[in-house]
């Protein structure tokens, strides 16, 4: 598995997602957005956590028109892997390879905190070292991740089941309380129709060493590593 | 040429930051407001003075980045 993590300015937490994707056996490229392409034989490129352009005009507006989101695009309309982990979630959606938008947090707190999820799907190449139902214990840190979209998008996501995991409480109840930011449904993240592209929220790469915290974001990283097929 | 674009949410979009400047304004003693929705304005000079062409490229400066067209309505002004 060839991965290539895009930096922008103002991304933040390339190096964590980095050091997952080793982890798990992947081999990583750093890209630098104003590069036009991809290196040769990537299989999966990541969008990673931060503050690109300091949030400026909307999170994630100004990295989702990058140079390297064109080759992004490209590389997804193949059928290639495409990770966007927090403001990465954002930027595949201001740049079309996800719908809806990440609004300010209903209650307008930046929220970082421990925080758990279902796992709606455990048959993608996201998710396949899970299983379907788990809760998992991972982090959020975000200031904008109130999931938004038109009704019928919202149907569409839920009818095609390609919603990939929902804030829940201990128990894996999806409530009200156990809801961050307001996300319709309790959305902490989505999947492509072709199920190759990934956003969420959430961090997994926190959550890979029980020295800091816990590893039940490990699960990701191994699902796509032992995932791998020719994109 | 100068222009402005104001951006705002659409009807039914939750706007936090709004509801929290309604409660300051009213913890101020402004009387009357009833609620506030808060927006995003563009001063923007062109080079040129074609007025359509300017419209044109508002259009679509606004379709491309300035909007999201999902939570989000514009408005093109033209001056002088």
């Amino acid at each position: 598995m060839k991965a290539a993590v895009v930096t922008f300015p103002g991304s933040n937490r390339e190096g964590d997602v980095a050091t997952a994707l080793r982890q798990a056996g992947a081999t990583v490229t750093h890209v630098w957005h104003a590069d036009t392409e991809l290196p040769a034989g990537t299989d999966l490129v990541v969008l990673p956590g931060g503050f690109s352009y300091g949030d400026y005009l909307r999170c994630g507006a100004i990295a989702g028109r990058a140079h390297i989101m064109d080759a992004t695009r490209a590389h997804a309309a193949r059928g290639g892997y495409v990770l966007g982990i927090c403001n990465g979630f954002q930027i595949a959606c201001e740049a079309g390879l996800l719908p809806g938008v990440l609004a300010r947090n209903a209650n307008l707190k930046f929220v970082c905190k421990r925080q758990h999820l279902t796992v709606e799907r455990a048959d993608t190449a996201f998710t396949r070292a899970y299983t379907k139902g788990q809760v998992i214990d991972v982090c959020i840190a975000h200031g904008e991740g109130n999931y938004i979209v038109d009704p019928e998008t919202l149907a569409r996501l839920e009818g095609e089941g390609l919603v990939a995991f929902r804030y829940a409480d201990a128990d894996g109840q999806v409530t009200a309380e156990a809801n961050p930011n307001g996300s319709l449904n309790g959305i902490a993240g989505i999947y492509s129709p072709g199920f190759n592209v990934l956003g969420l929220m959430p961090h997994p790469e926190n959550l890979i060493d029980s020295l800091t915290g816990g590893t039940d974001g490990r699960g990701m990283f191994e699902s796509l590593i032992s995932g791998k097929k020719a994109a | 040429m100068k222009a402005r674009v104001t951006v705002t949410l659409k009807n039914g979009v939750l706007d936090p930051q709004g509801k929290a400047i309604e409660g300051a304004l009213k913890s101020l003693g402004i009387d009357g407001v009833g609620s506030v929705r808060q927006g995003k304005v563009f001063d923007i000079e062109f080079t040129a003075g074609d007025k359509a062409a300017a419209e044109s490229a508002l259009k679509d400066a606004c379709e491309k980045l300035l909007a999201n067209t999902v939570i989000e309505n514009y408005r093109v002004e033209i001056g002088a």
